[in-house]
């Protein structure tokens, strides 16, 4: 198969009308089998593709088509890959990374947004878009007073559609619930795959840090924040089962080590997690080279290693193929069964981002929660 | 519709016609079904399967010519719970036992039945490999007789120590609903929640009263008029489930296993996994119910509309026509020794 893009570079005369020919009922990247092609049109010294796929160079330059101003990238994309990037382009010698001008998908995180490259295959879970149909669920902010750092901390309630007080529901707490909202469409996900009978209707507490990369690794004032006030105060205004197999912990990146973490330190109280691309840094010897952000979490997980206990019974782990941390997502699998924890560990061609962490809550949460889809025969 | 005999272990009898049908959601076959009575009186409804939706039944009751009264079992359950707060705690204890039962249950279940479909995968002479493969099929039933039996200890147990039958609140609404259904020539009974509408059928002793009236049944409602409510799902998200035993149904219709919605739920491409349910619940009848299809047991027979089908020993689904005719040895369809 010839590309596009080299079908182009051959042709005889190239002006800026035949760029415009070739830009037009065009989506970019252009995905043909599993070659991607980045394209760039604009007068710059260089451009580079920038993007967080571990193992793959963090810089790519892209080949300017002579007597153009089209610029271009090729790099070959296994099946269903999403990829995040951005672009570099460099003028006056200094780079500028900005989003594809060409592309109109993005996706937000709590440091601004990216171009997003959907490799052949993927597409975004029809879950993940709102339902005109499915009932929604409501969200309710509350404030914890006298925590464990002296302040009052908020809290969201998150209650699923037909929420009743005479039923009962199991409880899920969730670190980092602003992002989860904002960055994962956490709760179009709930009401959605509660609609849909996959999840059980659950109350989730989303939990919102001061500074994750100080309360999350191990943080003995996060925990008791979790046991001592979170949990006290749900249970004490919400109808819920009250049993450990009724109790998730959930989070991602340093979020995940945190729910590991309160898990670990509290036996016998959550008897579900989700980790998501948990930042589970550890070292067999020598010193850690993630930077000083990860001291704590080394620490904790080399201690974790040592003496791991069995923090819950049931456990969803996921991490993305393209991030630097999946050596240790994988290795936590067997270590975490030979607790004598059942554990389910799912990968997909993703990085480090909150789409990911979006598109693996189906099977995350219906494996933990199973919903009445098992019990509904209408 | 064919006739043709079950297993001698059923008896024959005088009841009313119990009809069991595949979901009403596109083809709508229970007024037909009704109809075939030959009484055209008030039907009464039950849809406690849905629900705190139980009472929005408008579509259900036009289709079943305005002529019904819904028994309202959920709401009236609610009733009883508001009243007897005792009975309440007893019936939320119960059930939280049941689910912990069925959750461990399930444990030794993922083994037992994937020691069989290993065993199934095997490629060793049959003479080595089908023995073996019976005696993990024996395994799988010794587990599910096992959860039936303690399942059936809880029930006794709630019912010598709460003592349901001698609860005003509970019987009050018992009364009324046995002269309500006395009311109606025939009961329709729609899907849903299989566990909502077990157990509010339970708890109201609708077995009692609905004895003596013929019954259609549909999905949820079909799984309950058996003798065992087993649950499957081969698709949902988190991956295929194991089937499994929910509890005992009221016991209406003998010999049969409703699978509402089957193609849609099972994997029937995977013959051993569909030739394992089979022989799982042999003599039993593995019957799927999807739209259009449905079976009747009447006077100790049952028969089929066109087209149903039942799964047969090697993981095939025949019609039941040709197997009630015998094309095949009962035994040989259900296998007695498995």
């Amino acid at each position: 198969m010839i590309l596009s893009i080299h079908q182009f570079e051959r042709r005889p005369l190239l002006d800026s009308s035949s760029v415009d020919a070739f830009l037009a009922n065009r989506t970019f990247p252009i995905i043909e089998g599993l070659h991607a092609t980045f394209v760039f049109r604009g007068e710059a010294e260089r451009v580079n593709l920038r993007h967080w796929v571990y193992g793959l160079p963090a810089e790519q330059p892209f080949k300017r088509i002579l007597g153009t101003d089209l610029w271009f990238l090729v790099i070959d994309l296994p099946k269903r890959s999403r990829v995040e990037y951005k672009l570099e382009v460099v003028r006056g010698g200094n780079g500028q990374w900005q989003l594809d001008p060409l592309n109109p998908r993005i996706a937000h995180d709590p440091f601004g947004a990216n171009s997003v490259c959907q490799g052949d295959g993927y597409e975004p879970p029809e879950w993940t878009e709102p339902d005109p149909d499915a009932r929604q669920g409501q969200l309710v902010d509350a404030m914890l007073p006298n925590t464990p750092w002296g302040q009052s901390r908020p809290l969201t309630l998150y209650l699923p559609a037909r929420y009743r007080e005479t039923r009962r529901y199991p409880l899920l707490v969730v670190h980092d619930g602003g992002d989860y909202l904002r960055y994962a469409r956490l709760k179009t996900v709930l009401d959605n795959l509660i609609h849909r009978l996959e999840v059980q209707p659950v109350i989730v507490a989303l939990t919102h840090p001061k500074d994750r990369l100080v309360e999350y690794p191990n943080d003995p004032r996060h925990a008791a924040f979790i046991v001592e006030h979170v949990l006290p105060f749900v249970e004490s205004r919400f109808p819920l089962y009250k049993v450990p197999a009724a109790r998730c912990l959930m989070g991602a990146s340093f979020g995940g080590v945190a729910a590991l973490s309160t898990a670990w330190r509290n036996p016998g109280v959550f008897g579900r997690l989700l980790l998501q691309s948990g930042s589970f840094a550890f070292t067999d010897i020598g010193e850690q080279k993630r930077g000083p952000a990860f001291n704590q979490v080394v620490r904790f997980m080399n201690e974790f290693r040592e003496n791991p206990g069995r923090p819950s019974d049931k456990v969803y782990v996921s991490c993305g193929t393209y991030e630097s941390l999946i050596y240790e997502n994988r290795s936590m699998v067997p270590f975490l069964q030979s607790t004598g924890m059942e554990v389910r560990y799912d990968e997909a061609r993703d990085g480090h981002n909150w789409e990911n962490w979006r598109d693996r809550l189906q099977v995350g949460l219906s494996w933990l929660f199973p919903g009445p889809l098992w019990m509904v025969y209408e | 519709m064919t006739q043709a005999t079950l297993p001698p272990s059923t008896p024959s009898d005088d009841t009313p016609p119990r009809v069991l049908l595949g979901p009403q959601r596109t083809i709508i076959t229970a007024p037909a079904e009704l109809d075939r009575f030959g009484d055209t009186g008030r039907v009464a409804v039950i849809t406690a399967g849905w629900q705190e939706r139980e009472a929005e039944d408008d579509d259900l009751a036009e289709a079943l010519g305005g002529r019904t009264l819904n028994l309202r079992l959920h709401a009236r359950c609610e009733v009883v719970f508001a009243q007897d707060r005792e009975l309440f705690a007893a019936h939320r204890k119960r059930q939280d036992r049941l689910r912990q039962m069925q959750e461990l249950y399930n444990v030794r279940l993922d083994h037992a039945l994937g020691a069989a479909l290993a065993l199934s995968q095997r490629s060793e002479p049959p003479e080595v490999l089908a023995p073996e493969l019976d005696a993990a099929v024996d395994a799988i039933r010794t587990i599910d007789d096992g959860h039936l039996a303690r399942i059936q200890e809880v029930h006794a147990d709630f019912q010598h120590r709460v003592k349901p039958d001698e609860r005003p609140a509970l019987t009050r609404q018992r009364e009324e609903l046995c002269r309500l259904v006395q009311q109606c020539t025939a009961v329709a009974v729609a899907g849903g929640h299989v566990s909502t509408l077990l157990n509010r059928m339970r708890l109201l002793d609708m077995t009692a009263c609905l004895r003596g009236r013929p019954i259609v049944a549909w999905s949820a409602g079909a799984m309950v008029m058996t003798e065992r409510v087993i649950l499957f799902h081969d698709r949902p998200p988190e991956g295929p489930g194991n089937s499994e035993l929910l509890d005992a149904g009221l016991g209406l219709v003998p010999g049969v296993v409703a699978l509402p919605h089957a193609t849609l739920r099972l994997r029937t491409d995977d013959l051993r996994r569909m030739s394992l349910k089979s022989r799982r619940h042999s003599p039993a009848a593995c019957v799927i119910l999807d739209g259009g299809d449905g079976v009747t047991w009447h006077q100790g027979r049952l028969t089929a509309r066109p087209q149903t089908r039942v799964i047969r020993r090697d993981g095939h689904m025949v019609h039941v026509d040709s197997w009630l005719r015998g094309d095949v040895p009962w035994d040989a369809q259900g296998g007695t020794t498995a």
